[in-house]
């Protein structure tokens, strides 16, 4: 039995290794961001922010709070949804850096509290009020001056709650969510969109769609980086640079993990959350389900090995002691 | 010239025993090829390395048709179209990533063995040192295939290790550049790396396992006592069939068996790394692309060259380097430095028992601190322990003189 | 007891040799062509664009494509060879539609309107105006692609029912 005394030995030198390089070490390396279970209530922006910025967060928030208790009536808000119809529209040009983005499906991916305080104050709502002067500075600030009733805003985020809230797709939800700033390429899809399918020229070999496609997407990305400050990176496979609780705080409140970046919140509730992280996973670690799959086989196989070879030198080593 | 029969069959046994000597080669290099009984399973390192360099190999290779040495396109051909596209090609990348992260904790157990055990000393010198240029070679060739991949941390990988070439103080530029190609790290280092990861050291690490294997040969392989015995002598007796009287087993079948058993056990653990546990040799900076930009917030090496990295980090930029160097060769200088004629496991060694865990324990500490912020306590953690390193090496001529004959 | 012991090295090595058929499968699919490849593998033309005696050329993975319209002299030639079948119909126009390869070594002939035929410089093999092998050393006519008829278009790379006719009949070999 000296051999598994020296397995162990062995075997324990290896696990403190191990504790030591990956959970100890990056517990050390990033700073621990509490989640907040995409609640938006405003307390962690509050919290954070400056002395004098604080009391007007407290007293926007509240007012949000009051407006939450309105009960909104969805044929209303109907009526008051066109105003949101005229930019948040198929083929929408692109707005102050930005092209405003479908929302199909906002019912179900955003949060109750999120839209209500975004039609009240955009900057405001999405953390990123340190960018601008006012709100009406912000792409979509001509809003709080179309609809700023209590109740209208109430109205609106019912009939979008009621109406705008079907089945969603992973990669719907992303397009709608993220999709606006960020490509991924891996999933062909560019801040316009899925790239459509071109083909060359067979006499010249070029393909002159693709060409201006390009082109466009070009002009989308240089407007974004102009507004943002810099291009939004393409999230083909952020699922795998970055650990899955990082993503879920940063998307809930982007200035907890970066302080100072441009990236607004963008206020998904539990399911608009489980769906874009479930595309972020099918183009970042698209081999999980093959390996799910396969693991246990080749595991099988290496255990029934083992005994077949444990047994072969049982029979070798029998007559040498 | 050698008798050849006229009648043998072709590629019958006679007359490929005429044309190759295949007998004599069976009984050369397997059944009796004699290895001592009084062994455990840490004599099947060496055998598992040689699996897992083999596993490497033919992973790479499928990994090689698809793999794109150009700064533009290596990325995405390694995380779209070999992870997506490629028919099985993320187990090739997983097994090949997982590989070359594992390869490096058996090294550092067969290294540890031969130290506990003393296999380094007394005729198996050149065993060691051989040994030390494996270790050497693989670890250039784990570098070189990092950079592949071209995410951040080969970027800045990169960078930081060939700026070593510098020289400090001596502001050798022309010679990193030189080694770049470039300024920076760009499509010649890409190319340049790529060829030595693929050709060039794969090629030298062979003809190094082969030289590393013919050194063991004549002073044998050692026990686990450290026991010298007539080999020929436990050979003849195994012969004869007294197989309890004799000291020696013949590598095939018999070492082979529990040889491939370790195997197994191995194998279910690598695999299951493979399969459920792979984020500890895929770091996840890496799966940004490179940007000559913009530095990552905190960069490290694999683990496996965190204990020598921290050797440089808490010195000024020309002690470091010097620090660095002399880390990595000292352990070629182990046979010359123990000065104990005693070939027997460190535990019956007096003092270098103590050296023996305190080098170990050192070493593990510089791992640790090598991967976390260089930051307030970790730094002087860091600092003491690289210390240490150097005082342990100091001290192993001087207690292994005074240390008492067996 | 020896028995035994052989027994075990083998059923070990047995074991073995069913891993490896695994892993060599693994590496068979490694050797695949790829999805994107695969998908690729679909061209559409339309017919309405090409002109009678005109040759034109396409591209359908990879390959070239050759379609040439048929003039009323080629259509009553191809009667009379009894190679109409070779030919697709689209309303009332008749079209060769092929593998511009040739079926001897994969040169790409030549087309001569003059003579309404097709040269393989290669090895000196002919082809008439239906891509109906004349001259040796070609064992038969340029291969048909798979193709779907929609309206005036056709989808190289989708088997219509046209096609499979052509299968059926030894029209051309599946390519």
């Amino acid at each position: 039995m000296k051999e598994l005394k020296i397995f162990g030995i062995v075997a324990a030198f290896t696990l403190i290794l191990y504790w030591g390089v990956e959970p100890f070490a990056h517990s050390q390396m990033h700073k621990h961001v509490e989640g907040h279970n995409l609640v938006y209530d405003g307390k962690a922006d509050i919290e954070e922010a400056s002395k004098d910025k604080k009391e007007a967060k407290k007293k926007f928030w509240a007012e949000v709070k009051e407006i939450a208790k309105l009960k909104g009536d969805p044929v209303a808000g109907e009526a008051t949804y066109a105003m949101c119809a005229g930019c948040h529209m198929e083929g929408a040009a692109n707005m102050g850096g930005v092209t405003p983005p479908s929302l199909d499906h906002a019912g179900a991916i955003y949060d109750k509290n999120f839209l209500i305080a975004l039609i009240k104050n955009p900057a405001m709502a999405t953390n990123v009020d340190h960018k601008y002067k006012d709100t009406s500075t912000h792409p979509m600030g001509s809003i709080s001056s179309m609809v700023s009733a209590p109740q209208d805003i109430a109205n609106v985020v019912a009939y979008l709650k009621a109406k705008k809230a079907g089945e969603v797709t992973p990669k719907e939800a992303y397009i709608e969510a993220c999709g606006r700033c960020h490509a991924n390429r891996y999933g062909k899809l560019t801040q316009l969109g899925e790239i459509p399918k071109t083909k060359s020229n067979i006499k010249t070999g070029q393909d002159i769609e693709k060409m201006k496609y390009d082109q466009k997407v070009a002009e989308e990305q240089a407007a974004l980086a102009d507004y943002l400050g810099k291009l939004p990176p393409d999230l083909s496979i952020i699922y795998r640079a970055r650990s899955e609780h990082f993503l879920h705080t940063f998307v809930e409140n982007p200035q907890s993990q970066l302080a100072g970046t441009a990236m607004p919140r963008t206020g998904l509730d539990h399911e608009g959350m489980e769906k874009v992280m479930a595309y972020l996973e099918e183009t970042g670690d698209p081999s999980k389900p093959a390996r799910d799959a396969l693991g246990p086989y080749v595991l099988i196989f290496f255990v029934i090995f083992t005994i077949l070879a444990y047994l072969w030198k049982k029979s070798q080593w029998k007559d040498l002691h | 010239m050698a008798h050849f029969d006229e009648n043998a069959k072709p590629f019958s046994h006679q007359w490929l025993n005429e044309r190759l000597a295949i007998d004599t080669l069976q009984r050369v290099l397997s059944t009796e090829y004699w290895i001592p009984k009084n062994i455990n399973f840490l004599w099947a390192m060496g055998m598992v390395l040689a699996a897992t360099f083999g596993i490497l190999l033919i992973s790479g290779i499928f990994l090689l048709m698809y793999y794109q040495p150009n700064t533009n396109l290596a990325f995405d051909s390694v995380n779209y179209t070999i992870m997506t596209e490629v028919g099985y090609g993320w187990l090739w990348r997983h097994i090949h990533g997982v590989g070359a992260s594992v390869v490096f904790l058996i090294i550092y157990i067969h290294m540890f063995t031969g130290i506990y055990y003393g296999s380094y000393k007394r005729g198996r010198e050149l065993i060691w040192i051989s040994g030390m240029l494996l270790f050497v070679l693989f670890s250039a060739e784990a570098f070189s295939g990092y950079m592949l991949p071209w995410g951040q941390m080969s970027y800045w990988a990169g960078m930081v290790i060939t700026n070593l070439f510098s020289g400090g103080s001596l502001h050798a530029d022309g010679l990193v550049e030189w080694i770049r190609g470039d300024y920076v790290p760009a499509q010649a280092f890409l190319g340049r790396f790529f060829m030595l990861h693929v050709l060039l050291l794969p090629l030298v690490i062979i003809g190094a396992i082969v030289f590393h294997f013919g050194t063991l040969r004549i002073p044998h392989v050692n026990n686990q006592d450290g026991e010298e015995f007539d080999f020929d002598e436990a050979a003849r007796l195994y012969k004869e069939g007294k197989k309890k009287e004799s000291k020696v087993i013949p590598f095939n079948p018999v070492f082979l068996s529990k040889d491939v058993f370790v195997m197994g056990i191995y194998f279910i653990f690598f695999f299951y790394l493979v399969f459920y546990h792979f984020e500890f040799a895929m770091d996840p900076v890496n799966f940004d692309p490179a940007d000559g930009l913009k530095t990552p917030a905190h960069i490290y090496p694999e683990w496996y060259f965190l204990w020598s990295y921290e050797i440089l980090r808490p010195f000024s930029t020309n002690v470091g380097l010097i620090a660095f160097a002399i880390a990595q060769v000292i352990f070629f200088l182990l046979p010359f430095l123990d000065r104990s004629p005693n070939v027997a496991p460190a535990s019956r060694r007096g003092k270098f028992k103590f050296w023996f865990w305190a080098m170990l324990i050192d070493m593990i500490v510089l791992t640790f601190m090598g991967k976390l912020p260089p930051e307030g306590a970790w730094s002087t953690i860091g600092l003491i322990a690289a210390l240490v390193f150097f005082a342990l090496w100091i001290a192993l001529p001087i207690i292994t003189k005074s240390e008492k004959k067996l | 007891m020896s028995n035994r012991r052989d027994f075990m090295g083998m059923a070990l090595g047995g074991f073995t040799a069913l891993g490896g058929i695994g892993a060599l499968y693994a590496m068979k699919r490694t050797w695949d062509p790829l999805p994107s490849v695969k998908s690729a593998g679909f061209t559409t033309i339309d017919l309405k664009d090409y002109k009678e005696n005109v040759l034109a050329t396409e591209k359908w993975r990879g390959k070239p494509v050759f379609v040439l319209k048929q003039t009323k002299e080629m259509i009553e030639k191809a009667k009379k060879n009894g190679e109409l079948k070779r030919l697709i119909k689209v309303n009332d126009d008749y079209y060769m539609v092929a593998v511009g390869l040739c079926t001897h070594l994969g040169c790409i002939p030549g087309y001569n309107p003059a003579d309404e035929s097709f040269l393989c410089a290669c090895h000196g093999g002919m082809y008439d105006s239906t891509a109906m092998v004349t001259k040796a050393p070609p064992p038969r006519g340029l291969d048909i692609p798979p193709f779907k008829i929609d309206g005036t278009k056709l989808v190289l790379g989708e088997t219509g029912p046209e096609y499979e006719k052509m299968l059926a009949d030894g029209t051309t070999m599946k390519v």
